[in-house]
């Protein structure tokens, strides 16, 4: 045994010790978490599923904290060697990209090393992380949260953001103050149903100016203000923020500066709730690095408000907010009809009425006039909307018939200007506007008091709008990105609460193309037992878009068996 | 290759040893539905138990389980004094919706938002649902990830062990 291996054990044994005395003695906490995911990838032509040479990737973390009183301190391993198929290749490798150090006393909150942390709505700052996304801009630098008297939050910090396995060139600087006006004035208005919570934050990047033509500003600053009223059932939230010139390369370096205005308001009773939600962003872009793409140094969130679908043929075309740009709304209407009535049954039923809508805004280009080193490239007509990007309208009923038997029913409409939206091109020819028509229906029934079974239908009719469409040279329409319409089928047995058996097929039955009318099989077993779960996994998984903060981008098609294994501690 | 393989062995080692058993709840400032906000170190349930689960207003699974637990909850508060504490994952883009959620369902629980998931770290979560018990010392001594039909039986069983001072086992 080498002297490494010795050391190596000998460590081992020595957190093990501290944590099992930990039990016993005061000498804090070790926990932690772990997730594993690999995939062998193999090569599945008729599908367009390429893995290339390296047919076997994965993802994998762990954390280690300890905790003992108001102290705590962890870390995080990764490892991407590749990265899974989908995922940005620029993870690839290891290391230990997170830890931090925090302490807790009273008024007082301190961390080193790195933390995420939001700012109202995020729309001037959220350090946030989605490790099943893969979507991590944690802060490395320091933070201070103070609580000088009950009611008010300080918060400063500073840091760079993470960027792969390194930090981004930009120092991100932010203040964020917030009172709840009820908590501050307890003795007066203690009693008050009424809660009012105002906040305001401001955030600053630097970044040096090395651009040999632009005069590119190197301090950019945004600054929001937001308020919150509730009482009872009624919820308003609104914010607005503003940021100065910010040119980059997301914005195709205009200057204009950014505004935005997000407002949520709802209302919500024993069995019926109705929700509205708006906004307006114009160029609030704002990135650590203003050459970055996708999800990289993005320190602010432009929010989605389109609903966030878990069928999979309902997240077809999924929406993602415009970074440079948009307008637009949403609502729901939640209601459950009561037991005992003619629709209600024995157990009642949950009808669900949704509806999203976004809009391009309505800008007129104009040209550089005085200073052509700073060009505000467009103005912008607020009392005005431009071309639609998206809109989904849809209903969801859920109804238990019986003890054992319950279902889900759902429909949607929904319209993409995919060649916007996903493809930034107006380049319609190419990339024409989907409109579809989705039906789900799933059932469950659950034969015993552990066991179940599951299944699920969709339908996905898509209609492509070729208005604009051009003529091949053989005479016949350019039906490219058009993948026609799809069926999918669906059982999931869970015989106990351990083990769970998947097997599904999606199938392209009516693609255009007509060798490219496949069936996209997938089965999985799972296995559960308390924090612990494992799943294997073999299919095919179709091309598509994910959408992740506000970023959407282009997954390719895949096919390969996949181990998936998670826990914690 | 080899590095994963190494780090998964120890990791695994590590869990066998060392489970969540005899940790107390973290400390990490969640905000009410009020607006107002209560740190996790908080909790207590007068030497009862206390179920703690992490939820999404866009988590199935989630929702099922918690409409499962609902329908028993009565009957589980008068039996054992437990309570449920729901922690809603939900990020900017839904957190508007956790409060209408929570109505339309007629959930009593005390329902938290962990918006920016310090608490959800601090727990070490990966995926929701996930589901731990709080003994009435304030120890976590079970957890549960995922939800399956009949999920909530097991749950009700450890809750009525905990409520007798039962020493639980997965």
């Amino acid at each position: 045994m080498s002297f490494k291996k010795i050391f190596g054990s000998l460590f081992v044994f020595s957190i093990l010790n501290v944590s099992l005395h930990a039990q016993t003695t005061d000498l804090g906490n070790i926990h932690g978490n772990f997730q594993i995911d690999a995939a062998n990838y193999q090569r599945d032509t008729i599908i367009g599923a390429d893995p290339g040479s390296e047919v076997f990737r994965y993802n994998a973390f762990g954390n280690i904290n300890y905790t003992k009183g108001g102290f705590s301190a962890g870390m995080r391993f990764e490892s991407y060697n590749p990265p899974l198929i989908g995922y940005l290749a620029g993870y690839k490798g290891s290391g230990v990209p997170y830890r931090f150090a925090r302490y807790q006393h009273k008024d007082i909150d301190i961390t080193v090393g790195n933390f995420y942390e939001q700012f109202g709505s995020g729309i001037t700052l959220r350090a946030y992380e989605n490790r099943g996304l893969l979507y991590d801009n944690a802060l490395d630098g320091m933070r201070v949260i103070f609580t000088p008297k009950n009611g008010i939050t300080l918060k400063g910090l500073v840091g760079k953001q993470r960027t792969y396995f390194s930090l981004s060139p930009g120092v991100v600087r932010g203040l964020d103050g917030e009172v709840n006006i009820m908590e501050l004035f307890d003795s007066v208005l203690g009693n008050y149903k009424t809660k009012v919570i105002i906040g305001g934050s401001f955030v600053s990047k630097y970044q040096v100016d090395q651009d040999p033509t632009f005069v590119l500003p190197e301090n950019v600053g945004t600054s929001a203000g937001r308020i919150s009223v509730l009482r009872g059932g009624f919820n308003f939230n609104a914010e607005y923020a503003y940021k100065i010139n910010d040119p980059s390369l997301q914005n195709k370096l205009s200057y204009k500066p950014g505004q935005a205005i997000i407002a949520s308001t709802s209302y919500g009773t024993n069995g019926f709730s109705v929700m509205l939600a708006g906004k307006m962003l114009d160029n609030m872009s704002f990135r650590s690095d203003r050459d970055a793409t996708n999800t990289i140094a993005m320190i602010n969130y432009q929010p989605d408000l389109s609903k966030f679908h878990t069928y999979s043929l309902m997240a077809y075309y999924p929406y993602g907010t415009q970074a440079n740009g948009e307008v637009g709304g949403s609502a729901e209407i939640q209601y459950k009809v009561k037991k005992g009535t003619l629709l209600g049954g024995k157990y009642g039923m949950d009808i669900t009425l949704n509806g999203s809508v976004f809009y391009a805004l309505d800008t007129i280009g104009i040209l550089p006039i005085k200073d052509t080193l700073r060009q505000y490239k467009y103005s912008t007509n607020y009392g005005n909307v431009g071309d639609e990007f998206y809109h989904d309208l849809n209903i969801e009923i859920t109804k238990k018939l019986s003890k054992k038997l319950k279902f889900t029913l759902m429909y949607a409409n929904q319209f993409l200007n995919q060649s916007v939206v996903q493809f930034n091109t107006l380049d319609k020819d190419e990339h024409p506007d989907i409109k579809t028509h989705i039906g789900v229906l799933d059932v469950t029934y659950k034969y015993k008091s552990n066991s179940a079974i599951r299944f699920e239908t969709q339908g996905f009719f898509g209609a492509y709008d070729y208005k604009d469409a051009k003529y091949e040279s053989n005479g016949e329409l350019n039906k490219k990105n058009n993948t026609g319409s799809w069926i999918s089928g669906l059982i999931e047995w869970t015989p106990n609460t351990h083990w769970s058996i998947t097997i599904a097929d999606q199938y392209n039955y009516n693609n255009p193309i007509v060798a490219k009318r496949v069936h996209y099989y997938f089965g999985m077993i799972g296995y559960t037992n308390g924090p612990t779960r494992i799943s294997v996994s073999y299919g095919r998984q179709r091309q598509g878009i994910f959408c992740a903060g506000g970023v959407c981008r282009f997954v390719p098609s895949s096919s390969g068996l996949s181990i998936n294994i998670s826990s914690s501690f | 290759m080899k590095n994963l393989i190494t780090l998964s062995i120890a990791l695994i080692l590590c869990s066998a040893f060392v489970k969540s058993d005899g940790n107390k709840i973290p400390s990490a400032e969640l905000k009410k539905l009020d607006g107002s906000k209560i740190n996790s170190s908080t909790f207590s349930n007068n030497g009862k138990p206390i179920i703690i689960s992490f939820w999404a207003t866009w988590c199935k699974p989630c929702k099922k389980e918690l409409d499962a637990i609902n329908e028993e909850y009565a009957e589980l508060q008068k039996e054992t004094g437990a309570k449920l504490i729901a922690i809603s994952i939900d990020d900017a883009r839904s957190s508007g919706k956790v409060v209408t959620d929570v109505k339309v369902k007629g959930w009593t629980y005390e329902v938290y938002i962990d918006e920016n998931q310090d608490f959800k770290r601090a727990m070490n979560v990966n995926n929701v649902p996930h589901t731990f018990l709080v003994d009435g010392n304030g120890q976590i001594v079970w957890s549960h990830n995922s939800y399956a039909e009949g999920d909530e039986e097991k749950l009700f069983e450890n809750v009525r062990k905990l409520a007798k001072g039962e020493i639980l086992s997965h």
